[in-house]
């Protein structure tokens, strides 16, 4: 757990993930976590700051699938949408810290398709739709060799609107 | 007056953190170049290990997409500016 990275996110926003991965059901689900980082004022001391989340989910930002041709088990977000959600996080003071996506009739677990196409330092929350109805959700990060990904606690929280 | 090279958050720990680097360079490929050589960590996750850039990585010069221009060979000058936009994807299996 201690050197497991911790997200935090609200429990309104975890349920959101899930009823966008219920709502594009067969397919897969994708938008952008918008939040902030404070991993290096938490890294520096943890002890001092025990209130500091590492990295925060404050906000969604849900994608349309553009991957048209098997949106079963496949999702694209284009160069043009991250750009849209770094503007729609920049207008609320926040940073895309990551991205969400499901995994319909699959678990939550990252497949070698989502390694070899995931960039490194985001958090890539994944969860899982079993007959349409989601069940485990996950988070991952890239390691640093782009071999494997690291799991990231999801920690429940509510904090007040910012 | 250099290229301005925009480097996206994911991989600004690999570049001391900067969001942005400046180098002289004639083409899109020479200023990639010697942005990996400057941040060496950065290399595996713009280019391929056959040295091709990576699918989802997209390069913009000013608004320009380099896959519609000359790719790394398209040609900079004195004051433009190159984006390094990321693109998304994954998937079950």
């Amino acid at each position: 757990m201690a050197d497991e990275p911790t997200l935090w996110i609200s429990g309104h926003l975890a349920e959101k993930i899930r009823a966008h991965g219920a709502e594009t059901y067969p397919h897969e689900c994708c938008g952008a976590l918008l939040g902030r980082d404070a991993g290096e004022v938490r890294g520096s001391d943890p002890a001092k700051y025990p209130l500091t989340p590492e990295r925060e989910i404050l906000a969604l930002y849900p994608l349309v699938n553009r991957r048209n041709d098997s949106p079963g088990n496949r999702f694209s977000v284009s160069s043009e949408d991250v750009l849209s959600a770094e503007k729609e996080a920049r207008a609320h003071g926040l940073d895309v810290v990551g991205w969400y996506h499901s995994h319909p009739d699959h678990p939550a677990r990252p497949s070698a398709y989502d390694r070899d196409h995931a960039w490194p330092w985001y958090s890539y929350i994944i969860v899982s739709v079993q007959n349409g109805v989601p069940q485990e959700m996950t988070s991952w990060r890239l390691n640093d060799d782009r071999q494997e990904f690291s799991p990231e606690g999801i920690e429940i929280r509510h904090r007040a609107a910012v | 007056m250099p290229v301005k090279v925009m480097i996206p958050t994911p991989l600004r720990p690999y570049a001391g953190k900067r969001a942005s680097a400046e180098f002289q360079a004639t083409t899109v490929g020479e200023a990639l170049g010697h942005l990996t050589k400057e941040f060496a960590e950065l290399r595996k996750h713009l280019f391929t290990e056959e040295g091709k850039l990576r699918s989802f990585v997209n390069v913009y010069v000013n608004d320009e997409d380099i896959r519609y221009l000359a790719k790394e060979n398209t040609p900079t000058k004195d004051g433009d500016t190159i984006s390094i936009i990321p693109s998304i994807a994954g998937g079950n299996s």
